[in-house]
């Protein structure tokens, strides 16, 4: 494996040892994650890329707590180690990004609510008034900053917003009370290709902005090298490839693929990816 | 008084009372997605404990009051066994009410519990207002509670506590993904629920001067529908107009009701009529579609 860092004292996410067994001793025993450790500094916009179940959500989903890992493995953001921390007592350090619009928003709320739920990240809540006023210009000026118009739509019920906008605001919601690490999850995967570019400049624009200790999954190769400062490459449970920003600016997507099949040592025939790679050459 | 005056005076005070239950029952199945039942318990426990306070010698409001914090700890242990023994909502719900069933007959040390020389909450309040019949009186005391009810859910739902309540039963995933834990706001919320609901069975036997173990029989269904048609008639927007409409279709419910029984149905074909009504509104959205020729995914069961 290429350039691990170890030991480095700004590390905001550190796993140790991380293995996650799904069904054991079942006849559908699956080992999503095998033995990975891993960090990601302060800053670090890390992508990730990998064929279908190489394990990258599962990934996201045990440093989120939905789950633990198998015994032995460690999981520290910054210097707690949460590795036996449920959900959502951990949201405090995490911020997401799911794939399906609407899984990052409360629906049938309004804008503004859910900011106000957003932005109590962590905190204690209590019987203060949700969205008070002070809260609501905070808003306007957050999303404003998005240019999709947002900001006069405070009261509108969020389901009543596009794919697009929805992504838009969850990734506010996500970002607005500072997570230690803001993970998405093939967070553009279900919008269409003049949507994803949007909402993909939006991403750069706010990790760049709000300084954010970033980890990207995405199946398009040519955004994995385009955005970020760092490229991470899954298969099989492991990471098989880490590439750093020096290296990845003078990449190629072939460069990747060929990175690939050298560190798997298995030629490249994941459908999915080689698509998005051949919509790049044309 | 006429007739109309007299069936629309029952209907506006029954309405109101019912109403309460409807807004209870709307905390959890709509607002919680929490399909509790246990409210078919709930409604008679609050009225045990008032009739007994009341029988000897409590304050008829303190009666009425603690009877709301009886029904709020009923609801506990509806949420309790869903959120910490992972029992299915339904179920949780089922099992509390029929669990209340004999906590009922022991409260009462019987079926019922006579409250006929007690001085109940709507007998001090006919004092403060003499003169008045006794339907305005009562329509009167209800009013109040109403709207410190109203008022207190409109306060409580705006609160950062309660919109971690509402988003819960909308993205559950999402809100603890903020931090919340959401066991606790379904505690909260089928907590008031519950309380809500003993707060009405504790008006409700005050007002007709007894309590009954059976008198929450087809409680839910005639707070659903109520909420249904609550939400079919006003199509309300925002916390303070679903409440009301939730009394609003209370109201158009008993209303029906009244008109029924005038037309000559009797008293104990009300639950028939109920729940055939219930079908009919539940499956008007339905039929609709249906007749437009929707393509319609196969039924949904919880
Ligand atoms: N909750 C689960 N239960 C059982 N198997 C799972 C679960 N989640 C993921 N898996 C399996 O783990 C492997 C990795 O899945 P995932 O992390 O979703 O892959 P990716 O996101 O890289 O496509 C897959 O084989 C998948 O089927
Ligand atoms: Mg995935």
């Amino acid at each position: 494996m290429i350039g691990i860092h170890m030991n480095q004292t700004d590390s905001i996410l550190k796993l140790r040892n991380v293995t996650k067994t799904f069904a054991r001793q079942t006849v559908d025993e699956v080992i999503a994650l095998s033995d990975i450790t891993f960090d990601v500094h302060n800053q670090d916009f890390v992508t990730i890329i990998g064929s279908n179940g190489a394990g990258k959500s599962t990934m996201l989903n045990i440093v989120a707590g939905l789950y633990p890992p198998d015994r032995g493995g460690k999981i520290y953001i910054g210097e707690n180690d949460v590795t036996r921390l449920i959900g959502y007592k951990r949201a405090g350090f995490v911020g997401r990004v799911w794939q399906q619009p609407d899984l990052g928003t409360a629906g049938h709320l309004t804008i503004e609510e859910n900011l106000s739920l957003a932005i109590l990240r962590g905190k204690r809540r209590g019987l203060r008034r949700a969205v008070s006023k002070a809260r609501k210009e905070l808003f306007r000026k957050e999303l404003s900053l998005l240019n999709l118009g947002l900001e006069d739509r405070l009261k509108t019920p969020v389901n009543t917003l596009s794919g697009g906008q929805r992504q838009a605001l969850s990734l506010v919601m996500a970002t607005i009370s500072k997570p230690s690490i803001l993970l998405l999850d093939e967070h553009v995967g279900a919008l269409d290709p003049n949507t994803a570019k949007t909402v993909l400049e939006l991403t750069d624009k706010i990790v760049e902005r709000e300084q954010m200790t970033t980890v990207m999954v995405t199946h398009n190769m040519e955004v994995a090298l385009h955005l970020g400062t760092r490229l991470i490459m899954m298969n099989k449970g492991k990471i098989v490839v880490d590439i750093d920003a020096e290296r990845k600016r003078r990449l190629k997507v072939s460069d990747l693929v060929s990175a690939f099949e050298q560190a798997a040592g298995e030629s490249f025939d994941d459908d999915s990816i080689l698509l998005s790679h051949a919509e790049h050459m044309k | 008084m006429d007739v109309v005056t007299n069936i629309l005076t029952l209907a506006g005070y029954e309405g109101l009372v019912f109403g309460i239950v409807a807004i209870g029952i709307h905390l959890t199945f709509r607002t919680l997605s929490f399909p509790d039942l246990s409210v078919d318990g709930t409604f008679p426990l609050g009225g045990a404990i008032a009739a007994v306070l009341i029988s000897q010698g409590a304050n008829p409001f303190l009666a009425t009051f603690i009877a709301l914090i009886g029904g709020m700890g009923a609801g506990l242990i509806t949420g309790l066994l869903n959120t910490k023994l992972r029992i299915s909502a339904l179920l949780s719900g089922i099992i509390v009410m029929v669990g209340l069933y004999s906590v009922n007959l022991r409260i009462m040390g019987g079926a019922n519990e006579p409250l006929l020389r007690d001085i109940t909450s709507f007998d001090i309040m006919a004092r403060i207002m003499p003169g008045a019949s006794k339907l305005i009186v009562a329509i009167v005391l209800v009013v109040i509670v109403v709207i410190l009810v109203i008022g207190f859910l409109s306060w409580f739902l705006r609160t950062e506590i309660g919109l971690a309540l509402r988003a819960t039963g909308d993205n559950e995933e999402m809100v603890r993904g903020f931090g919340v834990d959401t066991d606790k706001t379904v505690l909260i919320g089928c907590a008031i629920s519950n309380g809500l609901v003993a707060l009405a069975g504790a008006l409700v036997a005050q007002n007709q001067g007894f309590s009954d173990v059976g008198m929450g029989i087809g409680m839910i269904v005639l707070g659903l529908a109520s909420v249904i048609i609550g939400e079919a008639l006003f199509r309300p927007r925002g916390i303070t107009m679903v409440l009301l409409a939730a009394i609003g279709g209370a109201f158009v419910y008993r209303l029906f009701i009244a008109i029924v029984l005038r037309l000559g149905a009797a008293p104990g074909d009300l639950k028939l009529i109920t729940a055939v009504l219930v079908i009919i509104v539940l499956t008007m959205p339905f039929i609709r579609k249906k007749l437009r020729g929707d393509w319609l995914p196969p039924a949904k069961r919880w």
